[in-house]
C-alpha cells in the first residue's frame, strides 16, 4: 500500500516534469525520419527506420531512465523532502521500492508509446502489416529491458552520492554494460588474479550483448523464444539484486 | 512513563575530504519529556538542537547511546505513526498543490480515506491556508511553507510533535496563531518538543526548557523555577540620586526626573530610610524576576562546567 502510493506520487512527478513527452518529440523526429528515408531510398527503408527507430528509443529511454532515476531520488536526499517522508510510518525499503515501480512504469508507459511510434513509422513506409513487426516489439522490450536495469542502477548510485555523480555512473555502467561480452572474453583470455578480478567486475556490470537485436530485427529475422525468456529472467534477476543493494545502502544512508 | 527518554545520546560527524576529522555535534546527555508536557530545547547556532531532533526522527543514526519515544526504541518504524514532525527550513515537493502535499502524506501516515478530504481542510484552515490549498508549492513564500510544514505535523493527529524552529519566517499574527496552537495541542493532552531561538515564547509556552550549548546540555528545569525570585528590588522615585544611596544600587537608571535603581533584597528597608530622610517620593517597588533570558546567557556565555543535569 505505501508502495503503491509512493509509486503513484512518483510516476505523477515524472508526468509533472514533462518527462513523458518525450516520446511526442520522438514520433515527431521518426515521422519526419521516416518521409525523408522514402524520398531516398529504395528498397532499405524498413531497415533504415527499425535501426534509426529502436537506436532513438534506446537513446531517449536511457536519458529519461538515468534523468529521472537519479534526479528523483537524490534530489529527494538533496532537497530534503525526505525528512517529512521518512519521519511517517514508511520504512526506507519501502521508499525505494516504490521510487522504483514508479519509475518503472513511467519508463514502460514512455517506451510502449515510443515502440507505437515506430510502428506507425514503419507503417508509413511499407504499407500491410508485416508479420516482422512483431519482432520490432520485442526488440522494444529487450530496449525496455535494458532501461529497468540503468534506471535500478540509477537509483543505486543515487543513494549515495549527489544527482551528477549517480547520472554519470549510470550512464558509464550503461555504455560498459554494451561492451560487457567483450570485455569478459578479453578479460578471460589472460590468467592471473588480475584477470580474475576483471572477469568479476565484468559479472557485476550488465551484460546487454543478448539485448541488442536491432541488427537482425532490421534484416527481418526473428527472435528466439528461448532469449526473450532468457533476457526477461536476466534482467529480472539482475535489477532484483540491484534493488536490493540499494535498499541496503540506503538503510545505512544519515540523511544530513 | 516519560514520552520522551533520551539515554546517553551522542553524535559524532565524520567530516573532511577522508572522513577523518571528528565533529563532536552532541556529547553524551540524558533528558526525559513527560506526557502532556510542552518543552523547549533551547540554544545558540550550532548547539545541536537540530541534530537532537533527527536522531530523533531516526534521519541520522546516534554514535552512542539510544532514546526511546513512547517506549518504543527510535529505530522502532511502528513509533512513526505516533509523531508528527515539522524539519527546520521545511522543503516539500514543490510540483504539488498543498492539497495534494497533504493528501501524500495522509495516505502515507495510514490515515483511513474516510475522513481524509475534511481533516485536510480543517488543518489547512487551523495553518491559515485554506486560501492557497489549490496553488503549487513552487509559488509559496518562506512563511506559507512553514504553515504547510506545520499543517502536515498535526495532519494525522500525532501524540507527540517535534517542531524544529516552528517560529521561524512566520510574521507576527502567524506567531500569535503558532503559539494558540501549541496551546490547543497542550490542551488535547499532546506532547510537545521544539527548538527556539526566541526565549519569550518559550517562557510563555514552555513547562521545561533544556538549554544546549556546544552540543553539551547545560541545564533543564521548569521555567517557574528558573525565573523565580532574583532577590532584587527595583525602585522608581522622583527627584535625584542621593549619595548614601550610590553603595547600594546595583543598577540605576535616570530619565528625566525619574530615577530607578535596582537594590538587593536585603538592602530594601535601608533604601526606602534613605529615600525619606531625602524626603523623594517613592513612585513604586517591585521584586525583580530572572527572566529566562537571564538564565539562557548564564548558561551559554559562562565557561564553568555545566549544572547538575537533572531530568
Ligand atoms: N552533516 C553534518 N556534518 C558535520 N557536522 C555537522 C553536520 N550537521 C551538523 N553538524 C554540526 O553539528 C553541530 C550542531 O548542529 P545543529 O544543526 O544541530 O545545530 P542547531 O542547534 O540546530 O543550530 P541552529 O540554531 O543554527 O539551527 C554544528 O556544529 C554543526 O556544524
Ligand atoms: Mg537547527
Amino acid at each position: 500500500m505505501t508502495v503503491l502510493t509512493i509509486a503513484r506520487s512518483t510516476f505523477r512527478e515524472a508526468a509533472r516534469d514533462r518527462v513523458l513527452y518525450s516520446p511526442a518529440v520522438f514520433a515527431v523526429l521518426m515521422t519526419g525520419a521516416a518521409i525523408l528515408v522514402g524520398q531516398v531510398s529504395i528498397g532499405i527503408e524498413r531497415q533504415v527506420v527499425i535501426n534509426l527507430g529502436l537506436a532513438a528509443v534506446t537513446f531517449f529511454g536511457v536519458i529519461v531512465a538515468i534523468l529521472v532515476g537519479t534526479g528523483l531520488v537524490a534530489k529527494e536526499i538533496q532537497k530534503r523532502t525526505l525528512y517529512t517522508v521518512l519521519s511517517r510510518p514508511v520504512e526506507r525499503w519501502q521508499f525505494v521500492a516504490g521510487k522504483f515501480v514508479g519509475l518503472a512504469g513511467t519508463l514502460a508507459i514512455n517506451g510502449g508509446l515510443m515502440g507505437l511510434g515506430l510502428l506507425a513509422a514503419l507503417r508509413y513506409v511499407s504499407p500491410g502489416f508485416s508479420g516482422a513487426d512483431a519482432w520490432v516489439l520485442v526488440a522494444v522490450y529487450f530496449i525496455l529491458l535494458q532501461l529497468l536495469m540503468v534506471c535500478g542502477l540509477a537509483l543505486l548510485f543515487s543513494t549515495f552520492s549527489s544527482p551528477l555523480l549517480a547520472g554519470v555512473f549510470s550512464f558509464a555502467l550503461f555504455v560498459l554494460g554494451n561492451f560487457a561480452q567483450e570485455l569478459r572474453d578479453v578479460a578471460q583470455s589472460g590468467a592471473g588474479w588480475v584477470h580474475r578480478l576483471m572477469v568479476g567486475a565484468t559479472y557485476l556490470m550488465p551484460n546487454f550483448s543478448a539485448f541488442n537485436v536491432a541488427a537482425g530485427v532490421a534484416h527481418g529475422e526473428s527472435i528466439a523464444s528461448l532469449l526473450i525468456l532468457h533476457n526477461s529472467i536476466y534482467a529480472v534477476t539482475y535489477t532484483g539484486m540491484v534493488l536490493c543493494a540499494a535498499v541496503l545502502a540506503f538503510e545505512w544512508r544519515e540523511l544530513q | 512513563m516519560p514520552v520522551i527518554e533520551i539515554l546517553g545520546l551522542e553524535k559524532t560527524y565524520a567530516t573532511g575530504l577522508f572522513r577523518k576529522q571528528r565533529k563532536h555535534a552532541l556529547h553524551a546527555f540524558t533528558l526525559e519529556v513527560y506526557e502532556g508536557e510542552v518543552f523547549g530545547f533551547l540554544g545558540p547556532n550550532g548547539a545541536g538542537k537540530t541534530t537532537t531532533i533527527k536522531l530523533l526522527m531516526g534521519l541520522v543514526f546516534p554514535s552512542a547511546g539510544s532514546a526511546r519515544i513512547l517506549g518504543l526504541s527510535i529505530g522502532d518504524p511502528r513509533v512513526h505513526a505516533y509523531l508528527g514532525f515539522l524539519p527546520e527550513q521545511p522543503y516539500f515537493y514543490d510540483h504539488l498543490t498543498a492539497r495534494e502535499l497533504l493528501e501524500y502524506y495522509a495516505q502515507l501516515s495510514g490515515m483511513e480515506a474516510k475522513g481524509r478530504a475534511r481533516r485536510i481542510c480543517e488543518v489547512l484552515q487551523r495553518v491559515g491556508l485554506d486560501g492557497s490549498a489549490e496553488t503549487a508549492l513552487r509559488k509559496f513564500s518562506k512563511g506559507m511553507l512553514q504553515r504547510v510544514g506545520l499543517a502536515q505535523a498535526i495532519l494525522h493527529n500525532p501524540r507527540v510533535l517535534f517542531l524544529d524552529e516552528p517560529m521561524s519566517g512566520l510574521d507576527p499574527l502567524g506567531r500569535r496563531e503558532l503559539r494558540l496552537l501549541i496551546e490547543e495541542l497542550k490542551a488535547e493532552g499532546k506532547t510537545v518538543f521544539f527548538s527556539t531561538h526566541l526565549l519569550a515564547d518559550a517562557e510563555a509556552l514552555c513547562d521545561r526548557v533544556a538549554v544546549l550549548h556546544a552540543g553539551r546540555l547545560r541545564g533543564v528545569g521548569a521555567v517557574c523555577d528558573l525565573i523565580g525570585d532574583a532577590g532584587r528590588v527595583e525602585l522608581v522615585w522622583r527627584g535625584r540620586n542621593p549619595v548614601a544611596m550610590r553603595p547600594l544600587l546595583l543598577e540605576t537608571h535616570i530619565s528625566g526626573e525619574l530615577v530607578r535603581g535596582v537594590v538587593p533584597e536585603a538592602a530594601q528597608e535601608e533604601a526606602m530610610k534613605i529615600l525619606r530622610c531625602a524626603s523623594l517620593p517613592l513612585v513604586s517597588l517591585t521584586p525583580v524576576r530572572t527572566s529566562l533570558e537571564e538564565y539562557y546567557l548564564r548558561q551559554t556565555q559562562s565557561e564553568a562546567p555545566p549544572q547538575e543535569v537533572r531530568a
